[in-house]
This record gives structure tokens, sequence and C-alpha cells, in this order.
């Protein structure tokens, strides 16, 4: 067991990379009442064309399946998890984004217990026909109350106008004719793909015993009969740089229209330490740009163009990435309009002063402690950056290193006309 | 040793809560701010808030307020409306980093506590009146916030329930403001209502934190210097007598129907039944064990959410999901099955210790959140009824089958509410 310091913020964190593959923090938090792990594997919605385990040929699979093996784990033969963990007082969850779907409990006792049952229902599979059909009329529940969500077609309209081919742009639940076509045995050869533990991440944070509970985790997994697995073969489509369409208007059943502008990532086949420095420069860079203590800001507030809504961010992962401003508006156009002009101003250095940059660097680095206040962030973070190569706790580091050639760099390298998109939604 | 530790002190005019502790990287200050929800003053509510975070007179833009708050690493500010049963709320929040994690060691905690006081107490007025070209801004940033609530149909929905049922009542008004009422607010009007708010509303001051008591003390008294007041109380609300179910089906352009359906608890917090109401809530719809979670979403395959949750301080229980059109009479049936199973004592010693146990669980996670742990403090100020955790924890511990079955026997249905897609008309 690797025990890993961060003075500065007084966190220890912990780590083994067991025989079979898995990889396991522990985190301990005194004074917090509950104890929150996640059980997280590298695979998502985008993971749709892969060799399955011990086959030649490379399949395609049905949009929406990791989504749909996320909801069918929880169901055994003797009755569904949720019950399991209720009865030892634990709520539990799950999540399926675009690269990673996660496993997760929280409870404030029990807590050796209710490990055990997570590590155990993620790793016992129990998949049939008449299961696999009931969850369909669920699922499909599921796909219409987003379809009538302005703010998800908005976001994913957006990501459709970016993305040509690229699998990202699939909604991650797939569509009621897509998730008709899935099978029991479609979902095993995922399962046996994706959920070898060397694929796979466990987290625990919270008041816990650290050895006790590595050393619980070491037993549970030896106890199972893996076998070495060889490296997955996942395979994307070419995409261009360019986005596929310049422009969306989406018509809906709404009172207030919305405007999102989107740029296309570059540099997406980073990962570790380019990754993290780059994914923080734009973000800072956002910031600087339309943050609430900026001038700009001021002006679209002032001029009736924006209201509290308004936001943007910034996320890269291997083989995409979006940045994306916007919010409610009562004039869309003008919003992109006005959007569109302070990003490509900001492409030659307008609009960005040193200033900004160290007034928003001590803004982050506020932001960050905050968000070290939940484990929940932690846990779920940490896993996304190590499935990049990347250090959650480099965080402040990285941060503090940035400087304004760097923000200037970043704008003129991302900022791109023939990146650029946007996707409204008005009403009918 | 207590679960929470807190230390209440009264201050002129206000009370002060700390509550030291040490597993946070932040310190959080939240003001409270009680009134009755009344139609002549929701919107004015709504408003003034929104005013006060958007400048002040020391820091007289957003531009200036916001870099001053980047400055002090990223200190967050924000205001929050509500209700709890028929009292309108509005909550500041501000939370800034402990000083102990950054490589600069200058004090945050009198800065943090001051920007909260400037924000509160200094504003961007003069003649008393707000600064005009804000009040303007925020009254149409509010007119888009009403509006939009239209477009999120789980919110419109459950709003939508809440008034069918509580016609008549204050409890049917929206923490949010009334779209029509926002065009005649003035300035003037607006600066008036601030400083009557400021006068009469029933204060409540947390600090959560890292903090010294004494240091907190010190500098709240310095900062926060209210006169004395005696808060205007909502008074009691009657028990309304249901002679039929009101049935409402309200249709629009769109996909998935809403089901909302309301009942009258007849129990509030602080009364003898509450606990096990609590439980009631769990088995019935609370949790994803529930009667609800099962019977509707898992073996008739009808909806990706069934819930229910219990407003504690007006009484009422209100079930959401969403559902398939075609369903409705499916949905319905089997959701008032549910309630006839609990009200006849159809459920096991086993669902019930399930339920204490998940209800314990989430009790104490709440308190590990420091917005959390003020919410759950705050139901005594707003019932006046304050109840140690512990005391809350062992009482919820000793509920019976039977005091389930007797709070079960409380409950009516008063309003099924459905928004439902334009097909079939």
């Amino acid at each position: 067991m690797e025990k890993i310091p961060f003075a500065q913020l007084d966190e220890e964190l912990y780590y083994e990379k067991l025989d079979n593959g898995l990889s396991v923090y522990v985190l301990p938090k005194k004074g917090f009442n509950k104890t929150y792990a996640t059980f997280t594997t590298k695979y998502g919605s985008i993971d749709n064309h892969f060799k399955p385990l011990n086959k030649d040929e490379k399949i395609q699979v049905p949009d929406g399946i990791a989504h749909f093996l996320e909801h069918k784990l929880f169901e055994k033969e003797d009755g569904d998890v949720f019950q399991q963990f209720s009865k030892q007082g634990a709520s539990a969850n799950a999540f399926t984004s675009f690269t990673r779907t996660a496993y997760l409990f929280s409870s404030t006792s029990d807590v050796e217990k209710n490990l055990e049952t997570l590590i155990d229902f993620v790793q016992d599979p129990y998949f049939t026909e008449k299961t696999v059909e009931k969850e369909k009329g669920i699922i499909g529940q599921e796909i219409d109350m987003y379809d009538d969500n302005p703010d998800w077609r908005l976001y994913f309209g957006l990501i459709e106008n970016m993305y040509k081919s690229h699998p990202v742009k699939i909604d991650i639940a797939g569509t009621i004719p897509s998730i008709a076509e899935i099978t029991d045995q479609l979902l095993y050869k995922c399962y046996e793909t994706f959920y070898h533990p060397s694929n796979m991440l466990l987290f625990v944070v919270g008041p816990v015993d650290v050895e006790k509970t590595m050393n619980q985790i070491k037993e549970n997994q030896s106890r199972k009969d893996y076998k070495d697995q060889p490296e997955i073969e996942r395979s994307f489509p070419e995409e261009p740089a360019q986005v596929a369409e310049k422009r969306k208007v989406l018509k809906m059943n709404v009172q207030t229209s919305k405007c999102l502008v989107g740029i296309k990532a570059i540099d997406t086949d980073q990962s570790g330490s380019d990754m993290l420095k780059n994914e923080l420069a734009v973000n800072v860079l956002l910031d600087m740009l339309f943050g609430k203590s900026t001038k700009t800001y001021e002006e679209l507030y002032n001029e009736g163009l924006i209201d509290q809504t308004f936001s943007f961010d910034y996320t890269q992962e291997f083989g995409f990435g979006f940045a994306m401003i916007g919010g409610d508006t009562n004039n869309p156009d003008q919003l992109e309009e006005k959007l569109r002009g302070y990003l490509l101003a900001a492409r030659n250095g307008e609009g960005l002063n040193e200033d900004a940059l160290s007034r928003t660097k001590k803004k982050k680095i506020g932001a960050f402690l905050r968000a070290l206040n939940s484990p929940e962030y932690i846990a779920n973070q940490f896993t996304r950056y190590a499935f990049n190569e990347m250090n959650l706790f480099d965080v402040l580091p990285v941060l503090e290193q940035i400087t304004f050639d760097d923000i200037k760099n970043t704008a003129q390298r991302l900022i791109d006309d023939s990146r650029m998109t946007v996707c409204q939604v008005v009403p009918k | 040793m207590a679960i929470i530790n807190e230390v209440i002190k009264q201050k002129q005019g206000y009370k002060l809560h700390i509550v030291n502790t040490g597993k946070y990287k932040t310190n959080t200050f939240v003001w409270k701010m009680k009134a009755p929800l009344q139609k002549e003053t929701v919107t004015l509510r709504s408003l003034f808030p929104y005013v006060l975070q958007s400048n002040t007179k020391n820091y007289p833009s957003t531009t200036v307020l916001r870099s001053h708050l980047d400055d002090l690493y990223g200190a967050s500010l924000y205001v929050d409306l509500s209700k709890k049963g028929e009292y309108h709320i509005i909550t500041f929040t501000v939370e800034i980093a402990n000083e102990k994690f950054l490589t600069d060691p200058a004090p945050l905690l009198e800065k943090g506590m001051g920007l909260l006081a400037e924000v509160l107490f200094n504003p961007n007025a003069s003649h008393n009146s707000f600064d005009e070209s804000t009040v303007n801004n925020e009254k149409r940033t509010l007119k888009q916030r009403i509006q939009s609530s239209h477009d999120d149909k789980m919110r419109y929905s459950a709003n939508r329930l809440v008034q069918e049922m509580c016609q008549n009542e204050p409890y049917a008004l929206d923490p949010n403001g009334e779209l029509k009422d926002i065009d005649a607010i003035t300035p003037e009007s607006l600066y008036q209502y601030y400083k009557q708010a400021l006068a009469q509303d029933e204060l409540d001051f947390y600090v959560i934190g890292d903090v010294q008591e004494s240091e907190v003390e010190k500098a709240a008294e310095q900062l926060f210097k209210l006169q004395e007041r005696t808060p205007e109380s909502a008074g009691e609300t009657a028990k309304k007598e249901i002679k039929e179910v009101n049935e409402v089906i309200e249709r629009q352009d769109i996909k998935q129907g809403k089901l909302n359906i309301g009942y009258r608890t007849n129990i509030v917090y602080g009364d003898s039944k509450y606990y096990a109401l609590q439980v009631f809530n769990g088995i019935f719809g609370g949790f994803s064990h529930s009667k609800l979670f099962i019977n509707v979403r898992e073996k008739a395959s009808l909806a990706y959410y069934a819930s229910a949750r219990v407003e504690s301080h007006k009484g009422l229980l209100m079930v959401m999901s969403g559902i398939e059109n075609k369903n409705y009479d499916q949905a319905v049936t089997i959701i008032k099955e549910q309630m006839e199973a609990m009200k006849n004592g159809d459920f096991t010693e086993d669902e019930i210790s399930q339920t204490k146990a998940v209800i314990r669980n989430q009790m104490l996670e709440t308190i590990d959140i420091a917005r959390g742990l003020v919410e759950i403090l705050y139901h005594g100020v707003v019932s006046g009824v304050p109840v140690e955790m512990d005391e809350w924890l062992e009482k919820t511990d000793a509920i019976t089958h039977g005091e389930i079955v007797e709070a079960a026997k409380e409950i009516e249905l008063d309003t099924i509410y459905f928004l439902t897609g334009m097909e079939g008309q």
C-alpha cells in the first residue's frame, strides 16, 4: 500500500493496485459521518465499437447499451440490490457518462457490509430475457423525460452540431428503437469485455480505517477467480477538426429561449499532465472572459441578454472535448453574435489581462477547496482524472503555475471560427 | 456528546447560531429572513434579495463586487427563496475558504462576515431608493426566472399541483413571486419594503466551520446591529375539509405525462405523530425500496421515477411520477392501492426497520454538508419546536407498526393533477 500525502490540503491518500489489476484508493476523512464509495469502469456511452473478449472481430453495439447495463446490474435472481443496501442503511446509485459507468453507495453505518455488497453486486451480473424486456419500459420513460427537458436538448443539440461521426454525439440513454435491440446476450458481451478489474477503479472516502478497508477489499478480490485479460481494443471513427454543423435552432414548448455557443476542442489526444494543464488553462480562460467579475458579464447582463442561468464549462476526454457558453436569454440571436464576437476577439488577446488571471486563479483555488468538502466530488473526479492519467490533487500546483502567456496561447490555439457552433432552443 | 454541537446566542434583533466543526475546508455563513407568506409581499421579497446581491454601496457594480469575491479566494455569495409551511424564507449564503489551507495566511473569517453584512445592510441606494438600473435589471431577470419555471415540466407540474390543492391558502403562492406584480414595483417601494423586512422579519444567522465562538460573537456584534422585534406569526392553518377529490387534467405539447398527487397529512413538524409520518413516507414512497418505486417502476415498468415527499410544516404529502400518457388510469390505480395497503397496515417489520435505517443514514449524511446542517436546524425555528438531532433519531427508532398505521389514517387524498400531451384531444 502506497501513502500519498497532500500536506497543504491536510489529506492523505492510500493506493494499491491489486493482483487482478484493480486500482484501489482510500481517503480517510475524519469528522464526517458518511462514507462514500464508487466502483467505476472505464466504459461509457462512446465505447460502442470494440473487440469483445476472446473474439477476433470488432462489433458495433446498440446505442444506450452501457447505460442499460448499468440499470440491469442492480437486478439479481433473488431481487434488487437497492433492497439490500437499504436494509444496511445505505443509499445506492449509479450513473453512466460518455466514458465511465460508476456504481456507488453512501452510508453512515454498516460500511463494511455495504462495501462488500457494492463490490459483489457489480462483479456478479444476472441478465435474462425477461428482465431485459421489463427494463425497456422504464428506460423508455427516462428517455421521454429527457426529451421534454429543454436544457438537455440544448446541450445534446450542441454536441451533435460539433461531431460528425464520434459516438459522443449519441444520447447516453440511446433511443427507444435502439434499446429495443438490446438482448441479455449482448449485455453479457459488454460486461465481460469492460468489467474486468483491470479496467476498474474503486474509491472509498470517509471516516474509515485504511488498513482494514484495504484488507477487506483484497480478501474479497482474492476469493474471485479473475483471469488476466488483454488490453481492450476500442475503435472510434475519423473525426474532422471542424464542426459538423454551424448552427441549429430547436423549437420546443418553452416560454424562455436558450442559446449555447460551443467550441470543439483540439489536442484531444492528450493525457496526463498535458491534459490537466490544458483543461485548467481553458477553464481559467473562460472565467477571465465570461466570469461574473468581468466587464463582459456586466455588459451582457445590463443589456438584458443573460440572467443568472448564464454559465460556461470546458471538458476534455480522450478523443473529444468541448467548451460551452450560454444560458437563458430573451434574444438568442443577439447573444450568439456577442459571444462569438468576444471569443474571436480573445483569440487576439482582447479582453485578457494579468489582473484577471491572478484573480481567477485565486477564485479557482477557493472553489477547489470548497469542492473538497464533498466526498462525492472527490471520488467521482479523482476517478475521472485517474482514467486520464491525471491526479486530482495536482490541480492546485498546476493551477498556480499557469502564466499569462499560457492563457494567450490557449486562446489562440482553441478559438477558431471553423470549430465554433451554436444551438438555440426557442418557443414554438 | 450531542451529534450537532450548536450554540445559540440571542443578539439584538436576531439569533446567532454557531456550529464549531473541523471537518470543512471552508467556513459557511447563512442569513435567514422569515415572514408570513402573503400575496402583497411575496413578489417584493422575491426581488430585493437579488438587488442586494448585485452590488452594494462600497462595491457599486457587479464587476466590482464579484472581483472582490474573487480576491477573497472565490468566496461564494448567493440567495435562495423558499417556503416552509405558510412562511416565506429568504436565505443569503456566503462560503469562504479557511485560510489554514492557503499559502496566504491572511484571515478570511471576518472578511466573509463583513462581506455578508455589506450586502445586507449597505445597499447601493440613496434618498430611500435602490439604484434604478439595478432594480430594472433584477425585475427583468425575475420575470425570466418565473417564466422559465414553466419550461421544466417536472417542476411546473409540482407547482401546479400545489396551486390547485391550496387555492385560497397562502401556500399556493410561489416563493419566486408573481409575474403580474413585477412591473408595479419601483426602486422606492422596493427599498421601503426591504427596510420593513429588516425591521420585522424573524432573523437567524448561522456560522458553520472551524471557528472560535468568542471571535464569531465579537464580529457578529460589531457587524450585525439590528433593532429588537417580535416576529409576526403566520397563525394556525385551519384544517381543510375535503368534500371530494379534485381531479385536474392539463394538456401541453409534451411527450411524457407528469402525474402529481397531493394528500393532506394533517400532521406537521412538532406533532407527536410526525416521526411516524416520516417512517410512513419512507415505506410508501420516499426511497428506492418503497412501495411506489417497486410497484409503479419495478413491477409495472410504468415509470422511471415514482416517489413521494412530505412537506413538514404545511402537512402535505406529494407523489410524483413521469408516465406514458395512456397509462394514467393504471398508474393512479396502483398508487391508490399502495396508499390503501399502508392504511391497512400491509407492510412488514422488515420494511419498517429498513426504512428507519435509511432515514437515520439520510439525516446523518445531510449534516455532513454545512448547508444541509443549517436546513435541519432551521426546522426548529420555523416550527417553534426545536428538536435535538439525537432525540429525532431516538424517536424515529422507537416508532411501531401501529403508530405508522395511526399516522396513515390521518392522510386524505386531496388532488390528482395530470399534465398530459395533446393527443386524443
